[in-house]
């Protein structure tokens, strides 16, 4: 440990202290531009500048990374300290006129213009070196670097080009302490893109209501994933709580149980290929996920109702059944799309002045309470207007100097064609079977239906259990169902389990595939057939077993049987070769 | 005392299991010695009026090989049967049809037209056909009338005993014969009637000493296409074995040498049909769920009828083709 004194104030700190860490815990300020705690100093821009006293003697140094190695005396804001970092302010102006942290720093020290001649007016770039240190130090992608020399030297990416180095991850624009570096969408315009679901930084939390609240990194955006370099983070948790070793590895773990719930929910229709409503092309139309999104207390508009220009709309439509009710994506009713619609439209009320429009097939409102909360919209002066949403179009409305939208329907009531001007249109989109619940049926030997649903063993008697014993559905993924339904299925799904853990015993159907243990030859041509995974084979005595609690009587094996050695308890060949003579006598 | 007779008769066959019987070597000796040999026409010159002029129940044992497929074997088989106090079905084309029963593919006219015409080594631009009745200067010559469908002998006759196989392998031939001998010496009770004798009730794979695994038949290819594993099954190396629905018994010798089981021992114990099984199985463990592929895999092996009831046409549920 070293005692200095810094501006009158006395501190004890580590040996090799900067002074400028050494003076900002004492809460002294010391103007510093192209430091940044996380990448090692490099002492350009010399604003830093502090008088240190050794003895007698006293010198300037820079204090950013001027090490504390003995007892000394600094002085941050002496004479000659400051007559020393107005010269190199005025500099830095005429380097750097565009940027407007040199300007204000200038101003604070009581300069208005500089004496020498300017550069570019635009220039901002300071040739700090802080981007260049942070691609190569920090993300490890050297796609940066100093180029030409003296008065010509400039800061790119080699030869100017493209760097296929660059991974796009920003570093190089967080770091530019003058603003000089921006990051820009090449790929045109972003829609609402503020208004996704996940996250957009490589830590964040999942969302403000993630159990446990913990944040976590995500491998698509971070850098050290990417490159290997970086880890600022492990750098500056003090808690010590990342990890990259353990988060590289994903681990699997394995639990033995007696039954599986399945309630894998359902995935939202991408309303894209409908080419009519103009969802991805045209600005201001958001599917209902985004639109509740937007609705959310913690969401990017803290909870406000915005189009993108930030501006309240005047006007909304919303439109029911996109991709439910339609012959060519699904057939079915969504089911919980007519209620949140009508939510939307009081959220609407609620929040701005903005004309709501619903447009509907039929009106839905099935539920307790359902109906009466229809009423309610009604009277806060919603317009509901029976007729599909046709297609929605650009409406270039002089007013404003921009596009609104025009939503074409046929009004089903009045018998006419109308085309309603809105400054938003909120798509309500079909809930539909996920991608993989086919796969995830192969998996748990559950079948899904024609709309990719999970089938239950019977649709009235038996709603929650599956064709296999011992898997129960509950929720979306057994068919659309609002809430209140979800929540009901879930309990007899789980009530179905505790009555089959608390009888201690199943019941079976006396219905299942034997194998004769003395015809059986151990082909194994039945091994890998069972779809419910009831037939092992038994190496020792080289014959196959069907596990009979395992087993649904589906014949499967019976069939393939080469030998005969199968039999379908209750179908038995004997049985109907015997039926067949009877009806053939 | 007059020793116990035997009569062994050829049908449609080869004549393949009668030198299976030969082929027992040295306990054709016991078989002399214990045996007085009332009929066989391949080793002995006998009379068909000699066996006729025998009482009824005069035979101990015979052993018919052959398919019944011309009103000679039927004749004959009658006979035997009134002859005979058992009467063994020996080999798989008395027992199941056996290779003339494929010629249940076709009618007697089409076999006809074949062999007596199109056939590459046949001239007959006369169209010169068997008939049953020929005159010539000295009299009517009878030859037997072929029939449309080959029958097996159980089909046309009572049957006490099936001895499967083509040919029955010689060891369990000895085996069985010197039970026969030792029932009759000493007296002992005969087994039930309708048993397959010298032969498991498991199938050939249980006698296959290959290694196997769960089965997943994604190409087939004939034997002369790969050289296979010794120690895999064939199956599971695409060469298409009717084993798994074939009777055991045989010692699984074909297998053994690397080539896969025709079938010839027959259906196992607990099946009505070998080819519909084995079908039913191979169309189970097929590793596809596109319709063209498993087209294109099924494609691959040549002649299926011939391949799955290549020795039990005639005992099967098919029967015969309808023409």
């Amino acid at each position: 440990m070293v005692k200095v004194t810094i501006d009158g104030l006395e501190i004890e700190v580590e040996e090799e202290t900067t002074i400028l860490k050494a003076a900002r815990q004492l809460g002294i300020t010391i103007p510093a531009l192209c430091y940044n705690e996380l990448i090692e100093p490099y002492a350009v821009c010399r604003l830093c500048v502090v008088e240190l006293q050794r003895g007698q003697r006293t010198r300037l140094v820079t204090a950013c990374n001027y090490p504390l190695r003995e007892s000394v005396v600094i002085r941050t804001n002496s004479e000659r300290v400051q007559r020393l970092r107005r010269m190199n302010i005025e500099l830095l102006m005429a380097r750097a006129p565009g940027a407007k942290i040199i300007q204000d720093l200038a101003a604070e020290m009581g300069i208005e213009r500089t004496r020498f001649p300017l550069e570019d007016s635009d220039e901002k770039c300071i040739l700090c070196g802080l981007c260049v240190q942070a691609c190569s130090d920090v993300v490890q992608a050297y796609a940066l670097g100093f180029s030409e020399r003296g008065s010509k030297r400039v800061i790119g990416p080699p030869y100017d080009t493209t760097p296929e180095t660059c991974i796009l991850c920003g570093a190089c624009a967080y770091f530019c302490p003058t603003g000089h570096i921006k990051m820009t969408d090449t790929d045109g315009r972003i829609l609402h893109s503020e208004l996704t679901l996940g996250p957009n930084a490589a830590i964040t939390l999942p969302f403000r209501q993630a159990i446990p609240n913990v944040p976590r990194v995500n491998p698509d955006y971070c850098i050290h994933m990417k490159t290997g370099g970086c880890e600022l983070c492990v750098k500056v948790c003090q808690k010590e709580a990342i990890n990259f070793t353990e988060l590289a590895q994903d681990s699997f773990e394995e639990f033995e149980v007696g039954a599986v719930i399945m309630a894998t929910g359902f995935q939202d229709f991408d309303p894209t290929p409908m080419k009519l409503y103009g969802y991805g092309v045209l600005p201001n139309v958001l599917t209902s996920d985004e639109f509740e999104r937007m609705n959310n207390a913690a969401s990017p508009t803290g909870g406000r109702i915005v189009m993108e220009n930030g501006e309240e709309p005047r006007s909304i439509a919303i439109l029911h059944c996109i991709g439910s009710r339609d012959e060519h994506y699904h057939k079915y009713c969504s089911r919980v799309c007519c209620m949140y619609e009508l939510n939307f439209a009081h959220l609407v009320n609620v929040k701005t002045s903005a004309e709501v429009y619903q447009l509907y097939i039929d009106m839905r409102s099935f539920g307790k309470g359902y109906e009466e909360f229809y009423q309610r919209i009604l009277d806060e002066g919603v317009n509901v207007i029976r007729g599909k949403g046709a297609e929605v179009v650009p409406a270039y409305q002089k007013r404003r100097g921009e596009g609104g939208l025009l939503v074409c329907c046929e009004d089903t009531l009045i018998g006419k064609y109308r085309e309603i001007p809105v400054d938003m249109v909120v798509l309500c989109t079909a809930l539909e079977a996920r991608a993989d619940a086919a796969e995830i049926g192969r998996k748990f030997n559950i079948s899904t239906g024609a709309d990719g649903w999970f089938i239950e063993a019977h649709p009235k008697l038996a709603p929650v259990s599956t064709t296999t014993e011992g898997i129960f559905l509950a929720g979306v993924c057994q068919g659309a169902k609002d809430i209140p339904d979800s929540v009901a299925q879930g309990a007899a799904a789980a009530a179905q389990v505790m009555k089959m853990f608390c009888q201690g015993e199943l019941l079976m159907d006396g219905a299942y595939a034997e194998i004769v243990e003395d015809i059986c030859s151990g082909c194994r041509i039945c091994n890998g057939l069972c779809p419910y995974n009831a037939i092992t084979y038994d190496i020792e005595k080289k014959v196959s077993a069907v596990n009979p609690a395992m087993c649904k009587a589906c014949g499967t094996c019976v069939a393939a049987c080469p030998s005969g050695a199968i039999t379908g308890r209750h179908f038995t060949d004997e049985q109907i070769y015997a039926q067949i003579e009877g009806i053939l006598a | 005392m007059t020793k116990p007779k035997l009569a062994v008769y050829w049908a449609a066959s080869c004549g393949g299991c009668d030198i299976a019987i030969l082929d027992i070597e040295e306990k054709i000796l016991a078989v002399a010695d214990f045996f007085d040999l009332a009929f066989w026409p391949c080793v002995a010159d006998f009379k068909y009026k000699d066996v006729a002029a025998l009482d009824d129940g005069a035979i101990t044992l015979t052993l018919f090989n052959g398919a019944i497929r011309n009103d000679e074997n039927f004749a004959i088989a009658e006979l035997l049967r009134r002859k005979s106090v058992v009467l063994c079905a020996f080999g798989s084309c008395a027992s199941d049809g056996g290779i003339p029963g494929m010629a249940n593919f076709y009618e007697r006219q089409t076999i006809f037209d074949y062999v007596y015409g199109k056939s590459p080594s046949t001239v007959n631009p006369d169209k010169v056909y068997p008939q049953p009745l020929t005159k010539v200067p000295e009299g009517e010559i009878y030859i037997p009338a072929m029939w449309d469908t080959v029958w097996t002998l159980p089909q046309v006759v009572d049957v006490d005993y099936v001895i499967p196989g083509c040919p029955p392998q010689s060891d369990q031939i000895a085996a069985v014969v010197g039970a026969v001998i030792d029932i009759l010496k000493n007296g002992k009770p005969l087994p039930p009637k309708g048993t397959v004798l010298g032969a498991t009730d498991k199938s050939c794979c249980d006698e296959c000493l290959r290694q196997r695994d769960v089965k997943k038949i994604k190409k087939f290819v004939r034997p002369f296409e790969i050289i296979p594993d010794p120690d895999l099954c064939l199956m599971e190396q695409g060469i298409l074995c009717v084993g798994p629905a074939t009777r055991g018994g045989c010692g699984a010798k074909c297998v053994a040498a690397g080539m896969p089981c025709r079938g010839c021992y027959g259906l196992p114990a607990n099946i009505r049909d070998q080819g519909a099984k084995m079908v039913s199985a191979l169309a189970s463990v097929i590793d596809s769920t596109d319709p063209e592929e498993i087209g294109r895999i099924m494609a691959a092996i040549p002649d299926p009828l011939g391949t799955f009831y290549r020795f039990t046409l005639a005992d099967s549920l098919l029967r015969r083709a309808q023409v």
